[in-house]
């Protein structure tokens, strides 16, 4: 299937992208080159077969339930856009 | 010394033939010398290297030394390293220094190896060409009117023009063994786990894998002595007792079986390409091993399910990209919601922006089962192909690419036709398998083609005895590139 202009919109507000007008003829186009790519293992029967989500069949490993972290909030903000009283600072949510 | 490998450097240093100090400065000398054409590093800081460069020398003095003590590495940008800057190849971290080392980074400098700078790569390891970098192409020291694949090509190119003996790189379809095929060395991409991943940026975390790229398989086996090994704070890292991979590089040859897929001789396969592939498929059938046709008749579908798979998982691991905590911020922003919108805009390139466009689109409400499903299901039906094939066979050989380095620009305005670069590298993450590249000759141009071998789980040691057994009777690994003489 091919996606037009609207349905890009609407993905890339969902992935808080914005496309300009003047690039979104060529987004649009390259973007149903991959999606037509795509489309060809979707004709394949796959009833039956389980999903592989992983590469190795293996449990998530579990951990005593016990702080294993120490605080490193400074190390770790120094590196944020802005910061404040030990708060990350974004614009103004509510009014 | 710069054109020693690192087996070499480590008899050297041992010897007391020279330094550490003495050899990082050479190397150093030489980045300064052809970085400026080639772009290969984003990121070099002398004092940093030679401040662990004299370290490396006290170790020694003081009879604390391993294999690898003093030898120089370049690692791919996608590292995070302390107090020197981390940028993905792209503009969103553009002035990033990490506050920790990747696990990865932490073993190497235990094992006593010292830090030459940061590699160039495709923003967020999205490319096969190199060309997607905030900062820059990377130019190929074979031709430098070529690409030199991605997207570790910085690393491939610092190894392949002696700026590095040795580098680093990140696999997620063919990121180590691509650019290591068009650039003429050697890269492992390891079975899936075996390496961790801890403060290694994220891009499609059921792939991803690091892995050494270097000049030579002995080399690849004493990196990855040093890289592998169990960490608990990578969640799909495996428990596993430490092994050597230099055990088997004496492997006798004789009454292997290597599985030929004719779906990776297929249309797309560049004649030049098979002719060199071939001729060492019959060096190894000369030597007393079985050439086995084995078939894996869903790696056709592989592009299309990568293509699912791999832009789902960056559309959600790069959704931590909002300018709150770390990285680019857009400025003078409306409200939260312009900023995540303009910060991501401007902080993100062309070729991320798709992956994220098309992995969001596969998750979407209504869209999930007939993309994102049924790619895991197919997924699946991959791994068995192999799981079925390794009944008949030790390992799998074929070409790592379907064609030597393309030009700069070739295959910039269609995506689909770059994707194709990796249409063999791609079967084996899937599976989760080991797969490695190693040089087998060059075409009319005198550009590099790569021999491709995939094993099965865990067989790292069998895969390099092979490529061992190969580069001792064979000098394609040794040459030096045409631009960047010694």
């Amino acid at each position: 299937m091919s996606l037009s202009k609207d349905e890009v919109d609407r993905i890339a507000r969902l992935a808080r992208l914005a496309v300009r007008p003047d690039e979104s003829a060529a987004v649009l186009e390259r973007l149903n080159r991959v999606l037509g790519m795509i489309e060809t293992m979707r004709a394949v029967d796959t009833r039956g077969v389980e999903p592989m989500a992983h590469a190795l069949d293996v449990v998530q490993r579990l951990r005593p339930d016990a702080v294993t972290e120490s605080d490193q909030h400074a190390a770790l903000q120094a590196v944020a856009p802005a910061v404040e009283r030990d708060l990350y600072l974004v614009p103004k949510v509510i009014e | 010394m710069l054109n020693a490998t690192v087996a070499e450097l480590s008899s050297a240093l041992a010897a007391r033939r020279i330094s550490s100090v003495e050899l990082a400065q050479l190397f150093l000398d030489r980045i300064e010398r052809l970085n400026g054409v080639l772009n290969a590093f984003i990121t070099v800081d002398a004092e940093h290297t030679l401040k662990e460069a004299r370290r490396a020398d006290a170790s020694r003095a003081r009879q604390d030394a391993g294999p690898l003590t003093g030898i120089p590495i370049a690692h791919k940008d996608i590292y995070c390293t302390r107090g020197l800057r981390t940028t993905c190849g792209s503009r969103m971290l553009a002035n990033f220094v990490s506050p920790y080392d990747a696990r990865v980074i932490e073993r190497l400098a235990e094992a006593g190896m010292v830090t030459l700078g940061k590699t160039n790569m495709d923003e967020f390891a999205m490319g096969s060409s190199n060309e997607t970098s905030y900062f820059g192409p990377v130019r190929n020291a074979w031709s430098a009117a070529c690409v030199p694949g991605g997207s570790s090509g910085g690393s491939a190119v610092a190894v392949s023009a002696r700026m590095a003996p040795a580098a680093t790189g990140t696999d997620t379809g063919g990121s180590i063994r691509q650019p290591a095929a068009l650039t003429g060395i050697c890269g492992l991409k390891p079975t899936y786990g075996l390496v961790s991943r801890y403060g290694m940026i994220a891009f499609a975390s059921s792939l991803d894998q690091g892995g050494p790229m270097a000049r030579t398989a002995q080399d690849l086996a004493l990196l990855l002595n040093a890289m592998a090994g169990f960490d608990n704070r990578d969640s799909t890292s495996v428990e596993r007792a430490p092994e050597d991979y230099s055990r088997m590089l004496e492997l006798d040859l004789a009454g292997l079986r290597i599985g030929v897929p004719a779906e990776f001789f297929g249309e797309g396969l560049d004649a030049a390409v098979r002719k060199q592939v071939e001729g060492a498929m019959r060096w190894y059938g000369e030597q007393g091993a079985r050439m086995v046709p084995v078939r894996l008749p869903n790696a056709g579908l592989a592009l299309p399910v990568y293509y699912v798979l791999a832009p789902a998982e960056a559309s959600s691991n790069l959704a931590r990209y909002d300018g709150v905590r770390y990285g680019h911020r857009a400025q003078d922003c409306a409200d939260l919601l312009d900023m995540y919108v303009r910060t991501r805009t401007e902080g993100f390139g062309e070729e991320v922006k798709r992956r994220i466009l098309v992995g969001t689109y596969v998750l979407s409400h209504g869209y999930y089962d007939a993309y994102y499903l049924q790619a895991q299901k197919l997924r699946r039906l991959i791994a068995r192909d192999f799981a079925a094939a390794y009944h008949d066979c030790d390992l799998i050989m074929g070409p790592t690419a379907p064609t030597t380095a393309f030009a700069l620009g070739a295959k910039m305005d269609d995506p689909v036709q770059m994707y194709l670069n990796d249409i063999y590298t791609i079967p084996a993450p899937l599976a989760g398998l080991p797969a490695l590249s190693i040089p087998c000759g060059f075409d009319a141009k005198g550009l590099p083609v790569g021999l491709q071998l995939t094993g099965n789980y865990f067989s790292e040691a069998l895969l390099l005895g092979m490529a061992h057994r190969y580069q001792q009777a064979s000098d394609w690994h040794l040459r030096v590139p045409a631009e960047t003489p010694l």
